[in-house]
């Protein structure tokens, strides 16, 4: 099962370990991880599942499709080259490990 | 339920019309006697197949190479048959027609664009129950639900007051033709009119209130992103999609907390739930329940090879109500995961007016429990005769302070 790290704005850590398919969204989700909202559960419409992604994660994952990238300019926290919305991140072999940042606020 | 000794196409034959009044005023029996014949069934009267369970439903619908929505999302095929209008730009299109107009209407219509609208869902929801408080006794659809989104919603989008019944009509007949064109259809089609033309004038840009949602549709023609005839069409498909859906919606949702009186006490006491509770609605009876994809190339599914170029129905209703995804599906509990649920669809065709519908029927709710307001069922209900939508037509209510 891939492990994948939150690191909250105050620095703080937590793991999980989800299945294949699960999105990066939906495992904080099961976890708790407060710092996450998903008002929409992953359509797309909210912008509120604001991540950063550093390397080496961030070419690993898939092209970003256009509505993601409209999106992405509707954060409340600002958006860097290194933002993505989580879900669209979906976990498998290729991102075990991968770690995500926080960012400040997501409404 | 005449079931053929070989199964025609590779899958259990049922002669059901689930158009007919009997079927559409008593969903849930229907759907459970279709989940039970299989996972994919053969409607013979319709010569179509139908995915009556939720795993298969999803798989259609997140599958959206091989199940097609440009060949329409109605049961009639545009491959084979011309279609009766012009056919919508989002819902009624493939990537990669689908793909630029998608991501610029999804940022007009995203949370952080309709936040701005809150306060005055507010106001209005409050004026509304003001009223209610002191009518008491109301038929919750002209009275609660269509008052309210027939308000809010045009607002939102920028519209100039008057005539705004004529919208109901026009939602009606659109979410009837994507049914077959049975009776239910036709009577759409007379009830219609002048509509048609009236409500096109109302997409034009000069009839729009500046700032609104429809003219940001606009001004992404300025930026280049769709083209000044999209600019319409575009804004007509929120007019045609978010009216009768969000006030089936704010119905469904009445009913469902009145006759379960315990669900409203645990959102009345922690109106953080609010949200959860509103998906928990659109699950138990969702309002847009009935459409068709369309295969691209010869696809097997639960074990049957369904040729190219096939209509295959979907039942959302049916499937948020399978009991192989949901642990006892016809009890209403706003305390369930209900995470995953289809009742505004799933993957690049869910619902892009999911966000201001739920802003709608959450405020709503929420002052209503902020207030601790009570409301019953006074009298009989009906439902609407539709081939496609779930809510009612009668609803008497009473509501009083608690
Ligand atoms: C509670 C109210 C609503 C419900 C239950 C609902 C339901 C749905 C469903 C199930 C779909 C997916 C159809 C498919 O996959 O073929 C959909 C798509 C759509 N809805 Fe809604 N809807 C609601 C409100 C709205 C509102 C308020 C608007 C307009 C602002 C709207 C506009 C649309 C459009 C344009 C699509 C097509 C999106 C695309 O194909 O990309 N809906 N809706
Ligand atoms: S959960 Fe809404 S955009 Fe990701």
């Amino acid at each position: 099962m891939p492990k994948v790290t939150f690191v909250a704005h105050d620095g703080s850590k937590t793991s999980v370990d989800e299945p294949d398919g699960v999105s990066v969204m939906q495992a904080a989700q099961n976890a708790g991880i407060g710092g996450i909202v998903a008002e929409c559960g992953g359509s797309m419409m909210c912008a509120t599942c604001h991540v950063y992604v550093a390397e080496p994660w961030l070419s690993k994952l898939p092209a970003m499709t256009a509505t993601e990238s409209e999106m992405l300019t509707m954060t409340v926290s600002e958006r860097r080259g290194t933002s993505r919305l989580s879900c669209q991140i979906v976990l498998g072999a290729a991102l075990d490990g991968i770690t995500v940042e926080l960012p400040e606020k997501q409404i | 339920m005449a079931q053929d000794a070989a199964p025609p196409r590779g899958a259990p034959a049922s002669d059901i019309d689930p158009f007919s009044p009997q079927h559409i005023l008593n969903p849930y029996a229907w759907h459970h006697e279709m989940r039970e014949l299989g996972a994919l069934v053969w409607l013979t009267k319709y010569r179509c197949f139908f995915a009556p369970r939720y795993a298969e439903a999803f798989q259609i619908i997140a599958d959206y190479q091989s199940f097609s929505s440009a060949a329409g999302v109605g049961h009639t095929n545009f491959n084979k048959e011309k279609p009766w209008r012009q056919p919508s730009m989002l819902l009624e299109a493939d990537p990669p027609d689908h793909t630029p107009r998608r991501a610029i209407v999804g940022r007009i219509l995203s949370a952080p664009n309709l936040r701005v609208f809150r306060s005055g869902f507010e106001v209005e929801a409050n004026r509304l129950i003001d009223r209610l408080l002191q009518q008491r006794d109301v038929d919750a659809v002209p009275e609660v639900a269509q008052a309210y989104v027939l308000k809010v919603f045009p607002d939102a989008v920028g519209i100039a007051d008057g005539d705004r019944m004529n919208l109901l009509k026009y939602g009606t007949m659109v979410f009837n033709a994507f049914g077959p064109q049975n009776d239910i259809f036709d009577e759409s089609v007379r009830d219609l009119g002048e509509v048609g033309p009236w409500i096109m004038e109302r997409c034009q840009h000069r009839n729009l209130e500046p700032g609104k949602l429809g003219d940001q549709v606009y001004q992404a023609v300025s930026g280049g992103q769709i083209t000044a005839e999209e600019a319409p069409i575009l804004v007509r498909s929120f007019l045609s999609a978010g009216v009768d859906t969000t006030i089936d919606a704010v119905g469904n949702a009445l009913w469902s907390f009145a006759t379960n009186p315990a669900e409203w006490a645990k959102v009345k006491a922690n109106q953080g739930i609010v949200k959860q509770a509103f998906e928990e609605v659109l699950r138990y009876e969702s309002p847009f329940q009935t459409f068709f994809r369309t295969t691209t190339k010869d696809v097997e599914l639960a074990g049957v090879k369904i040729p190219g170029n096939e209509k295959v129905m979907l039942n959302i209703g049916s499937a948020n109500r399978d009991p192989r995804k949901w642990e006892r599906p016809d009890v209403f509990d706003v305390s369930r995961d209900v995470r995953g649920h289809v009742g505004l669809g799933y993957g690049i065709h869910a619902c892009i007016g999911q966000m201001i519908s739920r802003l709608e029927n959450e405020v709503l709710l929420t002052e209503l429990a902020r207030r601790k307001v009570d409301f019953e069922v006074t009298g009989p209900t009906e439902y609407k005769v539709h081939n496609t939508l779930r809510g009612f037509t009668k609803l008497p209510m009473r509501f009083k302070q608690g």
